[in-house]
């Protein structure tokens, strides 16, 4: 058992808020404006967010995957239900993964009852986060345009519409002059190869600070005594007869009753260490920012038609946004076409952007299942949960995960809000197709 | 730019063709049980790794070929075959 090893702070190589080393847990004092202020003048280092302690020999649960899935599952497992010997491993930095890769939009128009329900409580969960972990979590509610470009995708953003009423989520479609008022620089002529007809209207939708949620997430796990293990990469698990009995990691084993995967881009390669197979593929999605500018785009805006999403950060970035690449791979290398094609469909809706120029483009993983619903809850083998195949709409349904995943473990019942999700579906022919409200290339 | 080895065009542009997902073998349909049936249609290994594959040269000679190809560095290797 190998608890001496890594002393090094794993956040500091980043230029992120460095976890603490060891006793210092008290630092837990709240962030407020005060405290701000005093301690900006007294030029003193701010304390580390997070302890970095040495890793057990045992624990009641492990969680595969320090994103906002785990950390959020550890937290509410700590909050909730008082399950406090809980570890978050995770093979590089927390957040490295989907976390910090997506484009941060958050929504509930969806299609299907169930994935409105689910989607509705994570953006519940969203809107008091900032307050419960006491980290500003920089959510802001601006509203999220879906443009339809066509008769049938009118027709399928009616039919999300009233299904959205019906669950008590703002939703409605709203026709090009209103579309016009919302986004100004929107190029909403007849003339041009794919006019806008309409578009689906979602006032609660908007964006947040995607690296605020994890290291938000991780303060207040790690403030509940959860541990964070980065740089701790799973190398097998253990499984006796039908149950799961441990993990095998680069820094020793670790033995546990209760072992989650809440990982995305490698979720089938763990599920396959425990001996579960998962109808999951990976596929690349690129994103790309532009140099920051004056605010002059309220909305997010989303066109399934053009494969691209825009949305303008508190810094002023635009962020863009596409449908995965079209096959699959655990590459996370851009393309030059990517970014042409980006371009050509961002100019279509907003000429005006010709001038901007491009900071960066990156890539995450996506896990993509058969029905674009996740997989949450027990597997065949007892003790190894999954929270897995979340695609394209990972972050925004992390807070509701958590907590349905900390629900399932602490009490042995999956929660009625993540019923329709579990493994046995696909065998089961019960499939939750989302694609027509989760996929941007459809 | 990434090239794939089509047997009948040589090495083309990716964007040329349609990816069809893993070769796999099909249950026979009468026979297969819907848990078979939908076992073939939902799970695929998804290995980071080697894996072998079906394409479809859409913008070439409209042909299905299986292509051999490693899913982390994107390399391709012809499986010699044409079918």
């Amino acid at each position: 058992m190998n608890v001496a090893g890594n002393s090094q702070d794993n956040g500091r190589r980043n230029g992120r808020p460095p976890s603490h080393n060891g006793k210092a847990r008290s630092s837990r004092s709240r962030y407020s404006a005060l405290r701000l202020l005093r301690h900006g003048l007294s030029q003193q280092d701010w304390p580390l967010a997070w302890r970095q302690p040495p890793m057990r020999s045992s624990y009641d649960v492990v969680i595969i995957g320090g994103g906002v899935h785990g950390l959020a599952a550890a937290y509410y497992l700590a909050a909730n239900h008082g399950i406090t010997n809980v570890a978050v491993l995770d093979k590089s930095y927390i957040g490295s993964g989907g976390s910090g890769r997506n484009t941060a939009i958050l929504r509930s128009n969806y299609l299907t009852p169930e994935g409105i329900r689910f989607y509705d409580r994570s953006v519940k969960l969203y809107e008091h986060l900032a307050a419960d972990l006491n980290f500003n979590v920089m959510f802001s509610q601006r509203g999220h345009l879906t443009l339809a470009h066509n008769d049938s995708s009118l027709r399928t953003m009616r039919w999300r519409a009233e299904v959205n009423k019906l669950q008590g989520v703002d939703s409605d479609v709203i026709d090009a002059g209103e579309v016009k008022k919302l986004v100004p620089y929107m190029d909403t002529s007849t003339t041009v190869r794919y006019p806008i007809l309409g578009a689906l209207y979602h006032p609660p939708g908007g964006i947040v600070r995607h690296d605020a949620v994890v290291w938000g997430y991780a303060r207040g796990a790690d403030a509940l005594g959860v541990h964070i293990h980065q740089d701790t990469e799973v190398t097998g698990i253990d499984v006796s007869g039908d149950r799961v009995t441990g993990v095998r990691t680069n820094r020793g084993d670790i033995s546990a009753p209760v072992v989650v995967n809440c990982t995305a881009g490698w979720s089938t390669l763990i599920s396959d260490m425990a001996g579960v197979s998962m109808p999951v593929q990976t596929f690349p999605l690129q994103a790309a920012v532009t140099e920051p500018v004056r605010p002059f785009l309220d909305t997010v805006v989303v066109s399934g038609t053009l494969h691209v999403y825009v949305s303008q950060t508190d810094r002023g970035e635009l962020v863009f946004g596409a449908s995965v690449d079209p096959f699959a791979s655990y590459s996370t290398r851009g393309s030059l076409e990517f970014i042409e094609g980006l371009a050509g469909h961002v100019l279509e809706l907003m000429p005006p952007l010709s001038k901007m120029r491009l900071l960066r483009q990156w890539s995450g993983l996506c896990d993509m299942t058969p029905d674009y619903s996740p997989i949450m809850g027990p597997t065949p083998v007892e003790g190894f949960h999954v929270d897995v195949g979340w695609g394209t709409y990972g972050f925004k349904a992390g807070p509701v995960s958590g907590e349905a995943m900390a629900e399932t473990i602490a009490t042995g019942r999956t929660p009625e809000i993540i019923s329709s999700f579990g493994l046995d579906r696909f065998t089961q022919g019960r499939l939750v197709g989302e694609k027509g409200a989760a996929a941007v290339g459809h | 730019m990434m090239l794939l080895p089509c047997p009948w065009c040589g090495p083309r542009n990716v964007s040329e063709f349609r990816y069809a997902g893993e070769a796999g073998t099909r249950p026979e349909p009468g026979q297969a049980t819907p848990e078979q049936w939908r076992r073939y249609l939902y799970f695929h290994t998804n290995p980071a790794g080697w894996v072998r594959e079906s394409w479809y040269h859409g913008a070439g000679c409209r042909r299905y070929f299986p292509l051999e190809r490693h899913t982390v560095s994107n390399e391709t290797r012809a499986t010699g075959e044409s079918r």
